[in-house]
C-alpha cells in the first residue's frame, strides 16, 4: 500500500474554518466527521435522558409497593426509556457515530455519497427526538405503552402518543437515509483496488447492517402510520372491534423490530472485529467467515420475528418453525465469537482499554445470546415470559452488546477523532465500575424471572426483595463507572496529550491519515495493489 | 459549503445517484408492501364484503386515472430523452404536461372522494360504523389510507418534477448532468407502478 502523504499545514477537520460560524460551522456542515459528532453529543444528551429514567425505575423497584412514584408514571417511564433508548441511541448509535466517522476514511474516500442526505439524516434525527420529548412534556400524561405500541392498547390509551409514534416514524426514516448512505458509499467509493474482500471488517458489518435498515424499517414506519391512523381515524386495521387483527399489529412491528436488533448488534460485531486484531497484534481469524456470518445473520434476522410472539396466538407450525430459526441465527454469532478468540490465540495481547472493552463484549454477549437460546426454545419461553429474564436477556444483548461496543470503539477511534490521547488508567477504572456495576444490575433479574417477577410492573412480592436490593445497587456502580468514562473523555478530548497517528499499531487505513483527520480525510486516495489485504501483522 | 461547491464536480457521480434513488424506492415499495400485507389478509378473512364494497367504487374514475398516471409516465420519459437529445423546449413542455396530469389525476381522486364523503363514508364515520360490516369498515379503511398516501406521493412527486423542471430551465440540468432528472422520472414511475397495484385490487377484482 502507498503511504499517504500529508502536507504539514492542512487543516484538520476541528479547526477547519468555512463558510459559517460558530454552532453554524456544525450544524450546516455535510463532512461526515462533523456530521458523526454531531450525532455523538445528540445522543449523549438523550442517553443522559434514558439513564435518569432507568435509574429512576431501580429506584423506585429497590423496595415492593411505591417507593418514589406511582404505577401510571413507572408506565410512563419504561416506555419513555424504551423509546429513547431503542430508537434514539441503540439502533443508530455504532453506524451513526463510528460508521458516519470511520466508514470513509476506512474505505480511503473523501466523505460519504450524499454528504447533504448526511446532514438531512440528522437533522431527522433531531426532529424525531423533539418529538418524543414534546410527547412527554405536553398532552396529557407520557405515553404509557412500552416502546412496541401495541395495539390496541396503542389507540385506547388517553396518553398523548401521537406524537411519540410520528417521532419514532421520523427517526426510521433518519435511520433509512443513512444505510442509504452507507450503501452507495460503498459500492461507489471504496480506493482503487480496494476489492470488496479487501474491505475491513467494520464497513462490511456497516454494509450489512445498512441493507437491514433499508429493507424493514419502511414496513414498522407503515405500521406506525396505521396505528397513528387508527387513533385519529379509527380506520379499524388493528382494532378488534372494527374486525381488525392486533395480532398483525405484532407481526408488522417485529418483521422490523427484530431485525433491528440486528441493526445494532452487526455494527458492535464490526467494532469489535477491529479492535479485537489491533490489539492482538495479529490478522484476524477466519476473516471470510466473519463476512460470511455478518451476511448470514443480516439475511436470517429477517425470519424470527416470531420468537417474540409465541405467547400471542399462533399456530404450532409456526412456533416450530420460528423456534428453529432462532437457534439457527445463533450460530452465525457463534462464528464469530470463535473468530474472535482464535484472533487472540498466541497474540501478542496490549490489554488497554479498547481491547478490555472487546473482551468483555463478548463475556455479555454470550450471556445474553444463550439467555436468548432459553427465550428460543419453546417450553421455557413459556415459564419466562414477558418476566424479568426478558429483561435481562435483552440487557445483555442491547446495552451488553452494543453499549460496550461502544465504549470500546470509542476508545479505540478516540485519538484519532479528536487527536488527544484519553488518561488510560482513569479508562480502565471506568471501565472496571462499569463492568462490575452491568453484571449486578442486570445478572439478579435472569434469577427474578425464573422465580416469575414480571417485568413492566412497579411493585412485586416480598420474597423478590433481596435480588432487586443488589440490582438497583448495580445501577448505581454503573452510573459511577459510566460518569467516570464520560469525564474522562471529555478532559482529554480538551487537555489530553497529542496523540500520535497510530497510537495502537493498527493497519486499517483510518491510522494512516493524521489525527485529526483533515478536512478530505486523504490528500491522495490511497490504491490497494494486489498484495495488500484488509489487515497485514 | 466552499469546499463541496469548489470540488462538486469530481464529486460528482451519476451511477452513485441513480444507486441511491434506486435503493430509496425499494425503500417505499417495502412501505406501500406493508399496506398490501395487510389488504391481503383482511381480502382473505372478509371475501364478500370486499367484493361488495369494491361495486362501490367509481370504476370510471378509476380507469381514467390510471391512463392518466400511464401518459404522464410516458411524457416524463420523452422529457428525459429530449433532454438527451439536448432539447431543453421540448423536455419543459413535457415536464409541464407531466405535472398538469399529475394534477388532473389529484382533481379526480378529489371529486371521487367528495362523493364517498357525501355518502357518509370516510374513515370512522358513523354510517361506516353503525350501518356497515367489519368487511367494509376494512376495506373503506384500507382504501382512503392506500389511495390517501398514494396521493400524498403523487403531491411529492410533483414537487420534485417541478424542481428538476426549474434546474433544466436554469441550465443547472442538462445532457451531461441529467441525475436530477432521471431520479424524477424514476420517482414518478414508482408513483404510477404503486396505482398500477391499486387500481386492480380495489377497483377490479371482484
Amino acid at each position: 500500500m502507498q503511504t499517504v502523504s500529508q502536507l504539514p499545514d492542512e487543516v484538520n477537520y476541528l479547526d477547519y474554518k468555512g463558510k459559517y460560524k460558530g454552532i453554524f460551522a456544525w450544524i450546516f456542515s455535510t463532512d461526515h466527521k462533523r456530521i458523526a459528532l454531531l450525532y455523538m453529543y445528540s445522543m449523549l444528551t438523550m442517553f443522559v435522558v434514558g439513564v435518569v429514567l432507568g435509574l429512576a425505575m431501580k429506584l423506585e423497584l429497590i423496595a415492593p409497593g411505591k417507593t418514589i412514584m406511582d404505577p401510571q408514571t413507572y408506565n410512563s417511564v419504561f416506555t419513555v426509556h424504551g423509546v429513547i433508548m431503542i430508537f434514539m441511541i441503540v439502533i443508530p448509535g455504532l453506524p451513526a457515530v463510528f460508521g458516519n466517522f470511520m466508514l470513509p476514511i476506512m474505505i480511503g474516500a473523501k466523505d460519504v455519497a450524499f454528504p447533504k442526505v448526511n446532514l438531512l439524516s440528522w437533522y431527522f434525527y433531531v426532529l424525531g427526538a423533539v418529538l418524543v420529548i414534546a410527547s412527554v412534556l405536553f398532552g396529557n400524561g407520557a405515553p404509557d405503552t412500552g416502546w412496541t405500541f401495541y395495539a390496541p392498547y396503542s389507540f385506547k390509551s388517553g396518553t398523548n402518543l401521537l406524537p411519540a409514534i410520528f417521532g419514532a416514524f421520523v427517526l426510521g426514516f433518519s435511520s433509512i437515509l443513512t444505510g442509504l448512505n452507507f450503501i452507495v458509499t460503498i459500492h461507489r467509493m471504496r480506493a482503487p483496488g480496494m476489492t470488496w474482500f479487501k474491505m475491513p471488517l467494520f464497513p462490511w458489518s456497516l454494509y450489512g447492517t445498512a441493507w437491514i435498515q433499508l429493507l424493514a424499517t419502511p414496513v414498522v414506519g407503515i405500521t406506525l402510520v396505521l396505528v397513528a391512523l387508527e387513533r385519529i381515524f379509527n380506520i379499524g386495521v388493528f382494532d378488534p372491534a372494527l374486525g381488525g387483527d392486533p395480532i398483525l399489529y405484532q407481526h408488522l412491528f417485529w418483521i422490523y423490530s427484530h431485525p433491528a436488533v440486528y441493526v445494532m448488534i452487526l455494527p458492535a460485531m464490526g467494532a469489535i472485529s477491529e479492535i479485537i486484531p489491533t490489539f492482538s497484534q495479529k490478522h484476524i481469524f477466519g476473516y471470510k467467515a466473519i463476512i460470511a456470518s455478518t451476511l448470514a445473520i443480516a439475511f436470517v434476522g429477517y425470519f424470527v420475528w416470531g420468537h417474540h410472539m409465541f405467547t400471542s396466538g399462533m399456530s404450532g407450525t409456526a412456533q416450530y418453525t420460528f423456534s428453529i430459526l432462532t437457534f439457527i441465527v445463533a450460530i452465525p454469532s457463534a462464528i464469530k465469537v470463535f473468530n474472535w478468540i482464535s484472533t487472540m490465540h498466541k497474540g501478542s495481547i496490549n490489554p488497554e482499554a479498547p481491547f478490555l472493552w472487546a473482551v468483555t463484549f463478548i463475556f455479555v454477549f454470550m450471556i445474553g445470546g444463550f439467555s436468548g437460546l432459553v427465550l428460543g426454545a419453546l417450553a421455557t419461553n413459556v415459564h419466562v415470559h414477558d418476566t424479568a429474564f426478558v429483561v435481562a436477556h435483552f440487557h445483555f444483548i442491547v446495552f451488553g452488546g452494543v453499549g460496550f461496543a461502544f465504549f470500546g470503539a470509542i476508545h479505540y477511534w478516540f485519538p484519532k477523532m479528536f487527536g488527544r490521547m484519553y488518561d488510560k488508567v482513569w479508562a480502565k477504572v471506568g471501565w472496571a465500575f462499569f463492568t462490575v456495576g452491568f453484571l449486578t444490575l442486570y445478572s439478579p433479574m435472569f434469577y427474578l424471572g425464573m422465580m416469575g417477577m414480571p417485568r413492566r410492573y412497579y411493585d412485586y412480592l416480598p420474597e423478590f426483595h433481596a435480588a432487586n436490593i443488589l440490582s438497583s445497587l448495580g445501577s448505581w456502580v454503573m452510573t459511577f463507572g459510566l460518569l467516570i468514562i464520560v469525564i474522562n473523555l471529555f478532559r482529554s478530548a480538551k487537555n489530553g496529550a497529542i496523540a500520535e497517528i497510530n497510537p495502537w499499531h493498527g493497519k486499517t487505513l483510518e491510522w494512516t491519515v493524521p489525527s485529526p483527520p483533515p478536512l478530505e480525510n486523504f490528500d491522495e486516495i490511497p490504491v490497494y495493489g494486489e498484495k495488500d489485504g484488509p489487515y497485514e501483522y | 459549503m466552499e469546499h463541496v461547491a469548489q470540488h462538486s464536480d469530481p464529486h460528482y457521480d451519476q451511477e452513485a445517484s441513480k444507486l441511491g434513488m434506486w435503493l430509496f424506492i425499494f425503500t417505499e415499495l417495502l412501505l406501500f408492501g406493508g399496506l398490501f400485507i395487510v389488504y391481503a389478509i383482511y381480502r382473505f378473512l372478509n371475501p364478500e364484503a370486499f367484493q361488495m364494497a369494491g361495486h362501490e367504487l367509481n370504476l370510471t374514475i378509476g380507469a381514467i386515472n390510471t391512463v392518466i398516471l400511464l401518459v404522464s409516465s410516458m411524457t416524463i420519459a420523452m422529457s428525459t430523452s429530449a433532454l438527451q437529445k439536448k432539447n431543453k423546449g421540448l423536455t419543459v413542455l413535457l415536464l409541464e404536461i407531466t405535472v398538469m396530469l399529475a394534477l388532473i389525476f389529484l382533481i379526480n381522486k378529489y371529486f371521487e372522494w367528495g362523493v364517498k364523503f357525501d355518502h357518509g363514508i370516510w374513515p370512522g364515520s358513523e354510517h361506516l360504523l353503525n350501518d356497515m360490516g367489519h368487511g367494509e369498515v376494512l376495506f373503506f379503511g384500507l382504501y382512503f389510507v392506500m389511495t390517501g398516501l398514494h396521493a400524498l406521493h403523487i403531491v411529492i412527486g410533483m414537487i420534485i418534477i417541478i424542481v428538476a423542471l426549474n434546474k433544466v430551465q436554469k441550465g443547472t440540468v442538462h445532457a451531461d448532468r441529467p441525475s436530477l432528472l432521471e431520479n424524477a422520472g424514476l420517482y414518478w414511475h414508482l408513483v404510477d407502478l404503486i396505482w398500477i397495484f391499486l387500481f386492480p385490487l380495489f377497483y377490479l377484482i371482484h
